[in-house]
């Protein structure tokens, strides 16, 4: 393959697939914590800094 | 006995290879730089040998770890301590290069004291020095509470302290003398990088290490911050600095890439370590400490997640915007411009989550002045986090690149958001880890405070009028076509700008004095009596309504 086919290749992907496979995992990782039921997990690791108040003494 | 024969060869061979290398360096910097390391290399060797039980003076020295009921927190003291004194260091650095340019005589005729050396003298003393220590020290004691478990692999973890301490002077002494691979930011040359790798690698493995020994199955957002990184520094670091040395005995090297696409590396380099070093770990500062000190969780754990997942998706992709008008692709450039101005949203919605934590504890902005410095430094990357997307739209860039504006947006973003942000953590810290009861003095957190954001003011304000007026006479034409102004009109008027310039930096380094004063006092345990910050006490007498009261 000339080194020019090269970039065409890797920049079908990128704009192709590559850019579907990003999308979908980005908007999967943000919709996680979105999910039904995830509001007290949530709610409990924003608590995690003060369950340590006696600074591990 | 044979463990301490072995450490006794193992620094006496590294000092005589480093005695060899300055013997056949092919340059100054080289020589300067391999002295420092047979200088460090000789006092180990003297350390391990002077003492009978030499094993126990160098667990003495580096304070190993001894109960597993207590979180390992000497690799932190050390670190704020660094912080504070690197800190001070970059700044006197960076006000005396803006005196430079306000009076070239500073140069003082030599070339070691020249702009052109000190100037990433000062960028390293601050990013690297300055911010690196206080990322290394926060990271290791955040990590601890958050997942309850003690820092894994203790002597690794001392060598990440000491060899990012090494990794710092090795760079600033080349600096000195002219050693540069001329990428901003990753000025250090071949034999310096290879040293960082190794210690950020040790850095990699403690840090999962002790993630990994956690005793919260959750783990808190702020490590997400801090991992991601290490982890992307460590791949920046790596891919920038590919290099093929001239000489294994010599400091020059070249560079893999070549042309644009040495430009491009370089930038994507550059931003992402604005982006991975400068902002997402001192985003995982804001996301532990801002709620720690107001004592209330974070206004939305959702947000914080959202607000990672956007920063690591997007900014990896801003770098281009800064090569606009260059030899690289337009399509390039528009892509970098995109992602940028994207970029603001998730930028916002992380300040907008800060801010909001202090819901219903506003009052302890006028109380606590940590509180203020850390309000400040959120609005601080607000204002950046703005400026800089609105910097990278190609038609605001052609007026505002290469002019003073770029040294003034990043100014708002590093002493706005990473001095003040480190200043809150400090504080925070230092009587916590020295077990004192309180800091020697509030009030002067609040002079700090003061000094800071004014010290700023000045700074940001004149080099926005000073960027303007550069890109404004820079693009100026005369009715014919013409040019109006010659570059050096340009440059003389900006001397008043640098003058207040200067006077800006001089007051920031003057707070950063009165930090180094209150966290050695602090340390020292001593308090200083001193009125309460509030003056609005609760006066039952004045608490009741005004009855009216009919004229005479």
């Amino acid at each position: 393959m000339s080194e020019h086919s090269t970039y065409e290749t890797l920049r079908h992907f990128a704009d192709s697939w590559g850019l579907l496979v990003m999308v979908i995992l980005f908007a999967g990782l943000v919709a996680w914590p979105f999910r039904p039921g995830a509001k007290k997990r949530n709610r409990d690791a924003a608590e995690v800094i003060f369950r340590d108040e006696d600074n591990g003494e | 006995m044979e463990a301490v024969l072995g450490r006794v060869g193992m620094w006496f061979g590294i000092t005589l290879l480093a005695i060899i290398a300055i013997a056949l360096a092919q340059d100054t910097g080289f020589a300067a730089s391999m002295t420092v390391v047979a200088v460090v290399a000789f006092g180990f060797l003297i350390a391990t040998t002077a003492r009978f039980d030499p094993m126990a003076r160098v667990q003495g020295l580096f304070r190993m770890p001894t109960d597993p009921s207590r979180y390992d927190d000497d690799p932190v003291r050390w670190g704020i301590i660094a912080t504070v004194f690197w800190g001070v260091v970059g700044f006197s650095a960076g006000l005396f290069i803006a005196l430079q340019m306000a009076f070239p005589a500073l140069n003082l005729d030599s070339q070691f004291t020249t702009f052109g050396r000190l100037r990433p003298l000062h960028t390293s003393a601050v990013i690297f020095a300055f911010g690196g220590n206080a990322l290394i020290a926060t990271s290791y004691y955040v990590v601890q509470r958050t997942c309850r478990a003690r820092l894994a692999f203790p002597a690794l973890a001392r060598f990440v302290f000491w060899g990012y301490q090494m990794f710092i002077v090795l760079a600033a002494v080349g600096y000195i003398y002219g050693v540069t691979q001329s990428k901003e930011y990753a000025e250090p040359e071949w034999f310096v990088d290879i040293w960082l790798t190794i210690v950020w690698v040790a850095y990699f493995i403690v840090f999962v290490g002790t993630l990994a020994r956690r005793t919260e199955p959750h783990i808190y957002v702020a490590n997400w911050f801090y991992l991601s990184f290490i982890i992307t520094i460590a791949m920046l670091h790596i891919i920038n600095n590919l290099a093929m040395p001239v000489s294994i005995v010599g400091s020059r090297s070249y560079p893999m890439f070549a042309g644009v696409q040495d430009a491009l590396v370089q930038w994507w380099y550059g931003h992402n370590a604005v982006a991975f070093f400068l902002t997402v770990p001192f985003l995982a500062m804001m996301y532990y400490f801002v709620p720690k000190q107001a004592n209330r969780p974070i206004y939305s754990y959702r947000l914080s997640i959202l607000h990672f997942w956007s920063l690591i998706f997007l900014y990896i992709w801003a770098g281009p915007h800064h090569l606009h008008y260059t030899a690289l692709p337009d399509w390039a450039q528009t892509l970098g411009m995109v992602f940028s101005v994207v970029l603001w949203m998730p930028s916002w919605g992380g300040m907008i989550n800060g801010l909001m934590t202090l819901n219903g504890a506003w009052d302890k902005v006028r109380t606590d002045p940590i509180i203020r410095m850390m309000v400040v430094a959120l609005a601080f990357y607000g204002m950046a986090t703005f400026e800089g997307p609105m910097l990278s739209i190609k038609a605001v860039n052609s007026l505002s690149h290469y002019t003073e504006w770029g040294i003034g947006h990043v100014h708002s973003g590093a002493l706005g958001w990473n001095g003040m942000i480190t200043f809150a953590a400090v504080y925070f810290l230092v009587p916590r880890l020295w077990k004192r009861e309180r800091l020697y003095s509030l009030r002067m957190i609040n002079w700090h405070f003061w000094l800071a954001t004014l010290g700023i003011v000045f700074y940001a304000s004149s080099m926005w009028v000073a960027g303007l007026t550069q890109g404004l006479m820079w693009r100026e034409y005369g009715p014919d076509g013409y040019l109006v102004n010659s570059f050096v009109e340009s440059v003389a008027a900006m001397h008043p700008l640098y003058v207040l310039r200067a006077f800006g930096g001089f007051l920031y380094l003057c707070g950063g004095s009165l930090m180094v004063f209150n966290v050695w006092k602090t340390i020292k345990g001593e308090l200083r009596e001193e009125a309460p910050m509030t003056g609005a006490p609760y006066d039952p007498a004045k608490d009741r309504p005004i009855v009216a009261v009919p004229a005479e």
